[in-house]
């Protein structure tokens, strides 16, 4: 194991990110709180409590994995594809570095950037409303489970782009509405038929409402499903990168 | 001397058809210079990038230090630092911390005092702090060699460190190599200027469409530059070159149909007048004649003009 390699990969990533904090942390933050604004407050205090929970704090579990997904895929794409399209990639492709190890210390320092954001994002809402976490350890394994694998899914689209309009268009055009037809903002239980039907074969519905769970004990879907689906995307990603790199797809001529 | 990088039957053909590298022998032999020579595109980039691990060949096998570059391409890219021919890096770091990022990556624990030592060596030091994008040309290519170097390997592979660079920066370079050199680092340079292999190299390969047309040493490379041949079709055949023609370099060809003379059309007296009239006196006749320059000085000839080319664009930069 070439940890000195692996940890290099991951500093440099992570200095990369603080060289660029501005765009890697203050603005998915203000952002979040925008939402909190409008949704939170202004709309909110007008709207029903969704089981047990006011609206406000209903929403903070899917805002937070709202940035979760968009900022591990948009951490873990760039990463990966700005050495490709500069040519530094030459160094990383002649280190002594299995394929494994360069995407522990990729997706590692994408995932943990992403886990940082969660967390502020998390004492930012506790600013604007009232929170309990009633399955700390759930909602920590959540957030991990949940930053890794659309990390590994941000790598896979990396190196899978030719250029910077394909970066973008797997996150803006897939992810965020998938996010928010989620149930980031509502509970699936509110569509009619056959909406909430619908609803179950969007992947975010799973880990949204299994997040949730962890903070209010209640979810749209039995927590179980939530981490066996967060599970399986897991696996398909770690699948689809070790595809890649045993073939060199789009990395190696 | 022991072969540290051994090359066999390396094909490389690019998805898109290209033959780049076409059935390879080489040896590199442990502690020398070795100078690949070859225009553009012939597959020197290639060669190395195989051997890198950057590019996966189509064909053969490479071994570094008796390891096989696939099966143990751990051990292998740990002993082997490359300089690229483009300078690609993070240009907003600084260089202190792309040289420890490069010897991170590379399997090496900290040593700054080894980095220093480094980056002092190739007049860095003073710039340490500074974001690579701040730097001159010359030093991003020198910041590029102190990566290459910062994990301490035991080849270097310089991809034309001097193509496009003016002629200053181009002695200094091949100072820096030999002393490079001097400590023990083999060394493989790739190059499309003669006059570079020439001073630098211990041996040249030289290396056209993607084959290794002649591996010698350098010297006896440069003695074979400027060898012409002159083709004498004979009126009538002959079994051997006869006795009274002993004094040239002469060959029979085509069974006895031809007979070559061989010469170096750099020194003044090239003997063809006298060649010509010995053979009147022998009474060998000939019906047509023709010169022509050996493959390797086609190769040669190649090379030169693009050499003025480019030192002209150099220049004029
Ligand atoms: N990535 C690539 N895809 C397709 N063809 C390539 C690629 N890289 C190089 N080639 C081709 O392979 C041949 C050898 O190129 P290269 O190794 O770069 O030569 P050199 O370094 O000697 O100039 C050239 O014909 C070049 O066009
Ligand atoms: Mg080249």
């Amino acid at each position: 194991m070439n940890v000195h390699g692996v940890w290099a990969l991951y500093k440099y990533e992570m200095a990369r990110a603080a060289r660029t904090v501005w765009q890697s942390l203050v603005t998915p933050v203000i952002t979040t709180v925008l939402y909190f604004v409008v949704f939170g407050s202004a709309i909110g205090s007008r709207m029903e409590d969704i089981g047990t929970v006011d609206y406000g704090a209903f929403i903070v579990p899917g805002l937070i994995m709202l940035s979760l997904l968009t900022q591990s895929i948009s951490n873990a794409s760039f990463g990966i594809y700005f050495p490709k399209f500069s040519g530094t990639v030459y160094e990383i492709l002649s280190a002594p570095m299995s394929p494994i190890e360069t995407v522990i210390g990729y997706v590692g320092a994408a995932a943990t950037k992403s886990i940082i954001l969660g967390l502020i994002i998390l004492a930012t809402a506790t600013f604007f409303v009232d929170l309990r976490i009633e399955h700390p350890f759930v909602m920590v394994l959540f957030l991990v489970l949940t930053a890794v694998t659309f990390s590994l899914f941000g790598f896979i689209i990396g190196i899978w782009a030719d250029g910077f309009e394909q970066l973008s268009f797997i996150p803006m055009l897939i992810v965020t509405p998938l996010t928010f037809l989620g149930g980031a903002f509502y509970s699936i239980r509110m569509l009619p038929e056959p909406w909430e039907s619908i609803s179950l074969a969007n992947p975010v519905v799973y880990l949204v409402s299994g997040f949730r769970w962890s903070f209010y004990g209640e979810g749209d879907v039995p927590v179980v499903w939530s981490l066996g689906i967060t599970a399986l995307f897991l696996a398909v990603c770690l699948g689809a990168v070790i595809w890649i790199f045993r073939t060199g797809y789009r990395l190696k001529e | 001397m022991a072969a540290v990088v051994s090359i066999e039957n390396l094909s490389k053909t690019y998805d898109g058809g290209v033959k780049a590298l076409d059935s390879v022998d080489l040896e590199i032999e442990q502690g020398e210079i070795f100078a690949l020579l070859g225009p553009n595109g012939a597959g020197k980039t290639t060669l190395i990038s195989a051997v890198c691990g950057i590019v996966v060949p189509t064909g053969g096998t490479v071994t570094v230090a008796g390891h096989d570059i696939i099966r143990e391409y751990k051990k292998t890219r740990g002993a082997i630092g490359l300089v690229p021919q483009e300078i690609s890096t993070d240009m907003f770091e600084t260089v202190m911390a792309t040289v420890r990022f490069s010897r991170g990556l590379f399997g090496k624990p900290k040593n700054d005092a080894y980095l220093e030592e480094l980056l002092k060596d190739l007049s860095l030091w003073d710039k340490k702090d500074a974001q690579i994008r701040e730097l001159s040309g010359g030093m991003k290519r020198r910041v590029m060699i102190a990566k290459a170097l910062s994990h301490e390997p035991d080849i270097l592979f310089l991809d034309e460190p001097t193509a496009g660079v003016d002629v200053e920066l181009r002695r200094g370079m091949w100072r820096l190599v030999r002393r490079l050199n001097d400590k023990g680092t083999t060394i493989i340079l790739t190059t499309h200027y003669i006059e570079e292999a020439e001073e630098m190299a211990d041996r040249v390969g030289v290396i056209q469409g993607g084959r290794i047309v002649i591996v010698d040493r350098t010297d006896a490379i440069m003695r074979q530059l400027g060898k012409r041949q002159l083709s004498l079709t004979l009126a009538e055949k002959l079994d051997a070159v006869p006795a009274a023609l002993c004094g040239w370099d002469l060959e029979l060809a085509d069974e006895g149909h031809q007979l070559v003379y061989t010469f170096d059309a750099n020194d003044e007296d090239t003997g063809i007048p006298r060649l010509l009239r010995a053979m009147d006196e022998a009474g060998i006749g000939f019906t047509d004649l023709d010169t022509s320059k050996s493959s390797l000085e086609e190769i040669f000839v190649d090379l030169v003009h693009r050499e003025n080319g480019t030192q002209a664009q150099g220049e004029g930069a």
